[in-house]
């Protein structure tokens, strides 16, 4: 009896340990994969660095994911990390130098530059594309137009029933982006002027949540950029004046559509080494070409 | 022989400093926690905070009240505490003392995998099926309600709710249960009279439990119950948009400056979130020492 427990008991010290070296070997690869990154940022010759790392705008995500994809592709021994999270979460990534290009769906604000400088980084900004913001409902919502002031009335709680901007009698589910997002503080700075958003406004942690919702509920109106608009939701024409507009490459690229905005890279100076090849690479007429498969709008 | 104590106390002494760890660690988080908590009422006062009605974080004139996340988290837990513990402590009645021991080997592996489905999941489910559901048969503006999310966090509260119950009526001596029946009650009225009054504090332990977890769940509640951080009424606020102190976290903590107002008032809402698990955490743990069942 007293053998078999031994037995046991070795056995199970064999699978923890071999566990543990498991574990060990991967921390360790982890480190070596890791180590070049930060030199970028190091003393060693930024040249040699065999992958950055782009964090930031949700609404860069799948464009900067592309761009990734496309350039690992034609250049195998190199890695181009993209990761989302909102542009605020990889600015500040930059600016505490986590990351080597920081992607925004809109500027830096001054604090941010104040922060970064303090940090010793200088934020140097590079638009790779253009973006429309669209606000979507239901397409079964009659309601196909919609002038700033109704927007701005139903997001800042002024409207609350579709009758009022020419829909049929119900309430409206009006949703919005969390707070860290980029395209929350752009509708509220070019939708909503100085007022807050209405208190009882859904917020949803992802697009892809606005889009779910949308698409379920016949009263909900929400905003998305427009790379993320299928069928399952209806794009609403947008008048800021000038007549309405409906969010259609042309008006977004010539800029006649009230909600379209540039999308940025920041990279601490000018770019060098692998950051600056990947920079170039989204400039091409190669990457300028990917930014329209993805649903946005080339700058060239 | 000497050797062999001295051995002997080494390992006692490993084994001391590896659970005084975890003491360690939850004191470490605990002032962590509370250092960047207080430092808000630096620029806010605790009044404005604890009694506040209106939380506007990001405004020129920031709010910082507390209450509606607050009632938020109340208002969903307690819909899942209504939802759970009947379903729960019924289940758990069914598995100890009424299923055929085949049938409760079945049933109990998979109340333990419902444990173990990640809360995401909970979530995309609740997004997908149980909010258009929720709005087209209560013909709501929107599905995503309190009532939405009690419902997901009752459903993950029952694993913790049925396997405590059921260890704790499985534990009532057989012969109680046995005197019971021989004195010529039912088997119904022995297990309502005498079987789950007699476990009643492994059950009430359970429910306290159970509710630790709805209150500190998250992902799930942060994808289905809309995420409005007005006060709700009760009962008419389960069926609008809520937002909870985890929500609330989650939601803002990726964008907010560090050592903002902001900031601390996020540290704060998780002190508050943290002592009131931790509160519950301890009555569960008393409920359970205190009325523990003795028989003579």
């Amino acid at each position: 009896m007293a053998n078999r427990f031994r037995t046991y008991a070795v056995l199970t010290l064999l699978v923890i340990g071999l566990v543990f070296a498991g574990i060990g070997c991967t921390g360790t690869e982890n480190g070596e994969e890791g180590a070049p990154a930060e030199d970028a940022y190091g003393d060693a010759p930024a040249a040699e660095a065999q992958d950055i790392f782009i964090k930031g705008s949700d609404t860069v995500l799948p464009l900067a994911q592309a761009e990734a994809e496309e350039f690992m592709y034609a250049n195998p021994e190199k890695t181009v990390t993209v990761t989302g999270g909102g542009s605020g979460v990889g600015i500040a990534a930059m600016i505490d130098g986590e990351v080597d290009i920081a992607s925004a769906s809109r500027e830096m604000k001054d604090s941010e530059i104040e922060n970064a400088e303090a940090n010793g980084i200088s934020p140097m900004e590079h638009t790779i594309a253009y973006d429309g913001i669209s606000v979507v409902v239901n397409p079964k919502n009659p309601v196909s137009e919609l002038t700033f002031d109704q927007l701005r009335g139903i997001y800042n709680g002024s409207i609350s029933n579709w009758k009022d901007v020419g829909g049929e009698a119900g309430p409206i589910a009006v949703i919005s982006r969390d707070s860290s997002s980029g395209t929350y503080e752009y509708f509220k700075e070019e939708v909503l002027l100085e007022d807050e958003y209405r208190p009882d406004a859904l917020t949803q942690p992802t697009t892809g949540a606005i889009v779910s919702e949308v698409s379920q509920n016949p009263n909900a109106i929400g905003y998305i950029g427009v790379a993320y608009l299928d069928d399952s939701v209806k794009a609403v024409s947008l008048d800021s004046g000038d007549g309405f507009q409906y969010p259609s490459p042309e008006n977004i690229i010539s800029g006649a559509y009230p909600l379209s905005r540039p999308l940025f890279f920041y990279t601490n100076g000018e770019p060098e080494g692998l950051t600056k090849e990947f920079i170039d690479f989204v400039m091409s007429e190669e990457g300028q070409s990917l930014v329209l498969e993805v649903g946005y709008f080339p700058v060239k | 022989m000497l050797d062999r104590n001295y051995k002997e106390k080494m390992i006692e002494s490993v084994l001391f400093s590896v659970s005084t760890l975890t003491v360690v660690i939850l004191l470490l988080i605990c002032l962590f926690l509370f250092r960047d908590g207080l430092l808000l009422f630096e620029d806010v006062p605790f009044s404005n905070f604890a009694a506040g009605r209106f939380w506007y974080p990001t405004s020129v004139n920031a709010q910082f009240g507390i209450l509606p996340l607050f009632f938020g988290s109340l208002i969903v837990t307690a819909g899942a505490i209504l939802f759970s513990v009947p379903l729960g402590i019924a289940s758990a009645i069914y598995i100890s003392e009424m299923a055929n021991p085949r049938v409760a080997d079945y049933l109990k592996p998979f109340v333990e995998i419902l444990a173990g489905v990640p809360s995401v999941v909970y979530g995309f489910f609740g997004l997908v099926v149980l909010v258009p559901f929720v709005q087209q048969t209560f013909n709501l503006a929107t599905g995503q309600t309190a009532l939405t999310g009690s419902v997901m966090l009752g459903i993950m509260a029952l694993p913790t709710i049925i396997t405590i119950s059921e260890d704790a009526i499985s534990s009532v001596p057989a012969s109680l249960k046995q005197g019971s029946l021989a004195l010529g009650a039912t088997r119904w009225q022995t297990i309502y009279k005498v079987t789950v009054p007699a476990a009643l504090s492994g059950i009430s332990a359970a429910v306290m439990l159970g509710m630790g977890r709805a209150i500190g769940e998250t992902m799930t509640v942060m994808m289905v119950t809309g995420n409005t951080a007005v006060i709700p009424s009760f009962p008419g606020g389960l069926f609008d948009p809520v937002r909870t102190m985890t929500a609330t976290i989650a939601l803002e903590m990726g964008e907010v400056p560090q050592g903002s107002d902001h900031f601390h008032a996020l540290f704060a809402v998780g002190s508050v979130l943290f002592i009131l698990t931790f509160l519950i955490n301890l009555v569960a743990d008393s409920i359970k020492k205190k009325y523990r069942f003795k028989v003579d």
